[in-house]
């Protein structure tokens, strides 16, 4: 197998693949959405038990355990490619970690506003400054300085690997920033965020949360590789290729 | 090696020392903004030493961001900077030396003026002297981190205000444990220790990483 | 179907953090499709430009 994975690095050659795969990912959102949805409202129980009973506000679990996981996923996925960026040198990644950002940092919001609706009935209070929220709250500062410094550069390849650079340093200072917050007091520590563990969530819960989480995926490159597209286009405006592509698009 | 980073140390002093002003502006913001702050929410003593340490921290940190921009503005402009990154001498060595100098010309002198706004926040002497060392060893984290920022934003449009949405969530973990330390001393003094641990931890850390991630960002920044 | 729109009384909750959930989502299509929109029609102009003014 001596397949050249460079190959797929020219923008030139993944822009008629990426609008291939796009309804593929549209389909597949689609799907996914439908089927975690009716789960999540109609085969799950009203209320569950246990020392703090959840009523059916609970049900905000099913898009908010979603977009706090692709929050923090997408910001890996961005710091990823700035670094492969940074590294090889492939124009194609830099696209890939800017097209990335938008998209991260709504499920960062996301993930911030659901979680506040939950916390209202639950917790009484729209936000607390829990370890989880702050931290959250900070990753959507880095998307935001991310996209700030991007946007600030009207030099197209200092704009990448400046930002590239500041979302290494960011991905590096996450967990410290997470344990000072956790950790305010390193005589004690205490958090009001519950732990998540996994096995003990119901089957049913637990069947419509992954499979909202998949849909969020899905959705999540559906609107890179669209972001990417334009992206592609923008850049590569001045190739034969594009120059190419707009006659074909002029005749028909 | 040692020769180059004394040399540059000195220099950018110097040059500061003939622009006074500019130190004395950075020192009279931190002043300022900690003065506000009890006639805001007002004077009461009890009031004034729950939020103390961490208006003090908050204002050291605002300082020590406002200043940044000037750590490598002037030599970005007169073209010393690229001579510097043209030289076979280490880069990183050299952004040290100039952080070390930005440092005692903006950290050092808040350090020195804590005692006088411990006192406007009726803080007692223990809580002062553990203000300032926590100060001492924070705010140098401080330069340091925000050296990485103001190498990005070398030379842009409104490039100060955006080094404070790039820099100011990095600078959680010193404000939580400097503000911390001095909260703690006014319990017990013997809990402070820990706190120390760590912030001399981040320091050594920032120490090793800081000068090589901000030459790496100048590179790009100026090629 | 009222009892289901109520969520055991929760609407406000359950309904505010889905809506945002579809409202977010849905804004970020259109923005993607506008700005595509945007793109092709700023590269027809500059062919155009191209190929009347290509004497120069």
């Amino acid at each position: 197998m001596a397949l050249n994975w460079f190959k797929f690095a020219s923008p030139a050659t993944f822009y008629p693949i990426a609008g291939r795969l796009i309804p593929v990912f549209w389909i597949l959102t689609l799907l996914l959405l439908a089927i975690g949805l009716y789960w999540g409202f109609f085969e799950t129980a009203s209320q569950l038990g246990g020392s703090n009973p959840q009523k059916e506000y609970y049900r905000i679990i099913f898009i908010h355990v979603p977009s706090a996981w692709m929050s923090m996923w997408l910001y890996i996925v961005m710091v990823a490619w700035a670094a492969i960026g940074l590294i090889f040198n492939t124009r194609l990644s830099f696209m890939m970690a800017n097209a990335v950002a938008p998209t991260g940092a709504i499920f960062t919001f996301l993930a911030l506003w659901t979680g506040a609706f939950w916390g209202r009935p639950s917790w009484g209070t729209y936000w607390d400054w829990d370890p989880r929220l702050t931290s959250e709250l900070v990753l959507f500062f880095m998307y935001i300085g991310y996209m700030a410094l991007h946007s600030a550069i009207d030099d197209t390849r200092r704009a990448d690997r400046a930002s590239a650079l500041l979302a290494i340093v960011g991905l590096i200072m996450v967990p410290v920033i997470f344990w000072s917050i956790n950790c305010p007091d390193p005589n004690q520590c205490a958090a009001l965020h519950q732990r998540s563990n996994l096995t003990r969530i119901d089957g049913n819960i637990l069947f419509s949360m992954l499979t909202m989480t998949l849909a969020f995926w899905m959705y999540s490159f559906a609107t890179t590789f669209m972001r990417l597209r334009g992206i592609i286009l923008t850049r590569e405006a001045e190739n034969t290729w594009v120059q190419d592509l707009l006659n074909a698009r002029g005749r028909t | 090696m040692l020769r180059v980073f004394w040399c540059i140390l000195s220099r950018d002093l110097t040059l500061a020392m003939r622009r006074r002003t500019d130190v004395l502006t950075t020192l009279f913001f931190f002043v300022i903004v900690v003065s506000l702050f009890p006639l805001g929410v007002g004077t009461e003593s009890k009031a004034l030493q729950i939020i103390g340490p961490g208006v003090v921290w908050v204002a050291a940190l605002l300082a020590s961001m406002l200043a940044l921009e000037r750590l490598y503005a002037a030599d970005y402009e007169d073209g010393t900077l690229e001579q510097m990154l043209l030289t076979a001498q280490p880069l990183s060595l050299l952004v040290l030396a100039k952080i070390a100098a930005h440092w005692l010309l903006t950290g050092l002198p808040l350090v020195l003026i804590a005692p006088l706004v411990g006192m406007q926040y009726q803080l007692a002497d223990s809580a002062i002297g553990i203000m300032m060392l926590a100060l001492l060893v924070g705010t140098p984290i401080l330069s340091l981190i925000g050296s990485i920022g103001a190498a990005l934003t070398l030379g842009l449009r409104g490039g100060g205000i955006l080094l404070s949405l790039l820099i100011l969530p990095l600078y959680i973990p010193v404000l939580v444990y400097g503000a911390g330390a001095v909260e703690v001393s006014q319990i017990d003094l013997a809990d402070t220790q820990p706190y120390f641990a760590l912030l001399g931890a981040f320091l050594l850390i920032a120490l090793v990483f800081a000068p090589v991630a901000s030459s790496a960002a100048l590179r790009i920044s100026l090629e | 179907m009222s009892e289901f729109f109520s969520q055991g009384g929760f609407a406000f909750f359950v309904w505010g953090a889905y809506g945002m959930v579809a409202l977010l989502l849905v804004a970020e299509i259109l923005q993607l499709r506008a700005e595509w929109r945007t793109i092709w029609s700023r590269l027809g102009r500059l062919t155009r430009m191209r190929d009347s003014g290509g004497t120069e």
